[in-house]
């Protein structure tokens, strides 16, 4: 047996050198506050029928914009105040998140499955499946998603599950580029090389070899996709080709209360708000978990 | 001699590119028996990897296409193999072990898992027999606590440990033939030695024939039984070890010879190679060396020389050793 330099001859006389018995793990420096907002508004969705609120479709002309509890007129009956129907905000901003955050998700997990299966496939087999599969990405991104939505809304009726396949249908296309671009690097790499020799087959590679090292990629681009998709899902509602009322979603609400702004700007603001807070602690963790991550990917 | 572990003849892979055809293996046709080394060495680009890639059936698809030949391996042609059956075959057969350490194993995976992952497949161990096993593996290529070093990650690991891991795997069946692809040239020199010791006490251990593929002439000489030397795709010359070295018949064998440097010779100036390989797309008719050998005459432009016998198991492709009138139809 050939022997290994044997150890702790140079740490001997410096102990500088040594390494410490017990590596210390790095400490992550997590973001704080947009997992805290994240936290707070997937609490909010989760147990909201459990938390003591109004019910968000009961309306009460009687009691129309009645402004936030700080304000002249306000009452704790409704603590932000109540919509163009009476409906209280706080409760339906926290059903709204139901709706927002399951579509996004949703809609960003459908996407990235079916992405990055194309991706893979694209990347590892290369010549004309990859030919073909990269043209209909090229002209699934030309697409514009919203387009795509408002046919849809308008063909078969705006519904939650129209809203998540018209951002998907368009949404994949980016994670088969990203995807199949990681694994073209992969592929050069002698450990896909070696496994073949080892006589692994195309199943194997993809799965064992190539999609875990893609992992991080995904992580990342799903993570800062959340919000973008929040948005879209927050303009087609907002449009009125999304989830269509009375169901409470962001973008309605600021659709339906945007002609009294100046009057009872509570009404579009909060909705607003809880948007941009959702959507900029999503793209704040996906910032952070890239940079965690692999440095590498500052161009997504 | 016995049957050999491997026999190929007359193999033939042609790169298909946009630039045109390339010959990068142009019959190649040698054999090799249990416990046998035979060095292929050449310049960079004169077809040895492409060689071991068409035997194992990898050569990089689409662009490069087997168009003919013999690949043998106990009698039975790979290349008559279904894609499926290849796959059995790889690994567990015929085994390969690349150049770059760096690379070779899977980043995200522990070492434990990759090593075990050829046990399940060849063997189907599981559970405690497993483990056992994959550290026995690890111990036998030299790495010390290996039960702590499979829980280890590959960035953890030097690159002689990572090359002694991806050694342990390439064994792990134990396959018949082994080809070790430049498997030290990233290495630095203890380390390539101690490497070199341990393939070569593997390979006493379980009777291997192995392929080593170097360019490093003073390793073929510490290595291999026999040398094939590769030229522009063909082998150009093939003998064993010492005759090579003592007696190269190629001029080409001869030039690079007079390219390595030896302590305590002579030579201050140390020769090169004038000119480049050739270009294999645009391979004219007569011997490809023409351009850069000394020795070149007329017949040397006019015709591809064959295979022609220096001494028993020695043979050269250079008309220099056509005693005999030349055979027509013998072309390349």
């Amino acid at each position: 047996m050939a022997a290994e330099p044997s150890a702790g001859t140079l740490a001997d006389s410096l102990p500088e050198l040594a390494a410490p018995a017990v590596p210390a793990r790095r400490r992550l420096r997590l973001p704080v506050v947009s997992l805290g907002i994240i936290a707070v508004f997937v609490l909010a969705a989760l147990s909201a029928p459990l938390l003591a609120l109004s019910d968000p479709y009961e309306q009460a002309l009687r009691l129309r914009f009645q402004p936030p509890v700080w304000l002249d007129g306000g009452s704790w009956a409704h603590p932000l105040g109540t919509d163009r129907l009476g409906r209280d905000l706080l409760s339906r901003l926290v059903h709204g998140a139901r709706v927002s955050l399951s579509a996004g998700v949703l809609t960003v997990l459908l996407a990235s499955f079916v992405g990055a299966a194309i991706g893979l496939v694209a990347g590892y087999y290369r010549g004309r499946v990859d030919a073909v599969l990269m043209r209909v990405t090229d002209a699934t991104m030309s697409f514009p998603v919203i387009l795509l939505a408002l046919i849809l809304a308008v063909t078969v009726g705006p519904s939650y599950t129209n809203v998540v396949l018209a951002i998907a249908v368009i949404l994949w296309a980016r994670y088969a580029r990203v995807i199949r671009g990681q694994v073209l690097t992969l592929m050069e790499l002698d450990f896909i090389a070696q496994s073949r020799i080892a006589g692994a087959g195309a199943w194997r590679i993809i799965t064992r070899h190539l999609f875990p090292n893609t992992l991080n990629t995904l992580v990342v681009l799903v993570t800062l996709q959340v919000g973008y998709v929040i948005i879209v899902e927050a303009s087609l509602s907002f449009l009125g080709a999304g989830i269509p009322p009375p169901a409470p979603a962001w973008g309605s609400m600021i659709a339906e209360s945007r002609d009294f702004i100046t009057s009872a700007w509570w009404a579009s603001l909060f909705p607003g708000l809880a948007i941009l807070l959702v959507v900029l602690a999503f793209n704040l963790l996906g910032d952070w978990l890239r940079d965690t991550l692999d440095p590498k990917l500052r161009q997504l | 001699m016995a049957t050999p572990v491997l026999e190929v003849r007359d193999l033939r892979t042609h790169l298909v590119t946009r630039w045109g055809t390339i010959r990068a293996v142009d019959g190649v046709s040698f054999a090799l028996a249990e416990r046998e080394t035979l060095g292929l060495v050449g310049e960079s680009g004169s077809g040895k990897t492409m060689t071991c890639l068409s035997i194992l059936r990898l050569a990089p698809r689409p662009a490069a296409r087997i168009l003919g030949g013999q690949v043998l391996l106990d009698g039975d042609d790979l290349l008559r193999k279904s894609p499926r059956e290849m796959e059995r075959i790889r690994g567990k057969k015929i085994s390969m072990i690349l150049q770059d350490p760096m690379s070779s194993l899977n980043p995200v995976f522990s070492v434990g898992m990759q090593v075990r992952e050829p046990l399940v497949a060849y063997h189907g161990l599981r559970g405690r027999a497993l483990a056992e096993r994959a550290a026995s593996l690890l111990g036998s290529v030299g790495i010390s606590s290996p039960v702590e070093r499979l829980r280890a990650f590959p960035h953890q690991l030097s690159g002689g440990m990572r090359q002694r891991v991806v050694g342990a795997m390439a064994i792990s069946a134990p396959p018949r033939l082994l080809i070790a692809d430049e498997p030290t040239t990233s290495l630095d020199l203890t380390i390539q030695a101690q490497y070199l010791r341990l393939l070569k006490e593997i390979q006493a251990r379980h009777g291997l024939a192995m392929i080593f593929v170097t360019h490093n002439l003073g390793i073929v000489a510490r290595m291999c039984d026999r040398v094939a030397v590769m030229y522009a795709g063909r082998i150009v010359e093939t003998g064993p070890v010492r005759a090579i070295f003592r007696a190269p018949a190629h001029p080409y064998t001869r030039a690079l010879l007079e390219s390595v440097p030896r302590l305590g010779a002579a030579r201050v100036r140390l020769t090169a190679i004038d000119g480049q390989p050739p270009d294999l797309a645009t391979l004219a008719g007569g011997c490809a060396f023409v351009p850069r050998c000394p020795q070149a005459f007329d017949r040397c432009r006019a015709e591809a020389p064959p295979e022609l016998p220096v001494a028993p198991g020695h043979a050269a492709r250079c008309w220099l050793h056509a005693s005999a009138p030349p055979h027509p139809g013998r072309g390349p």
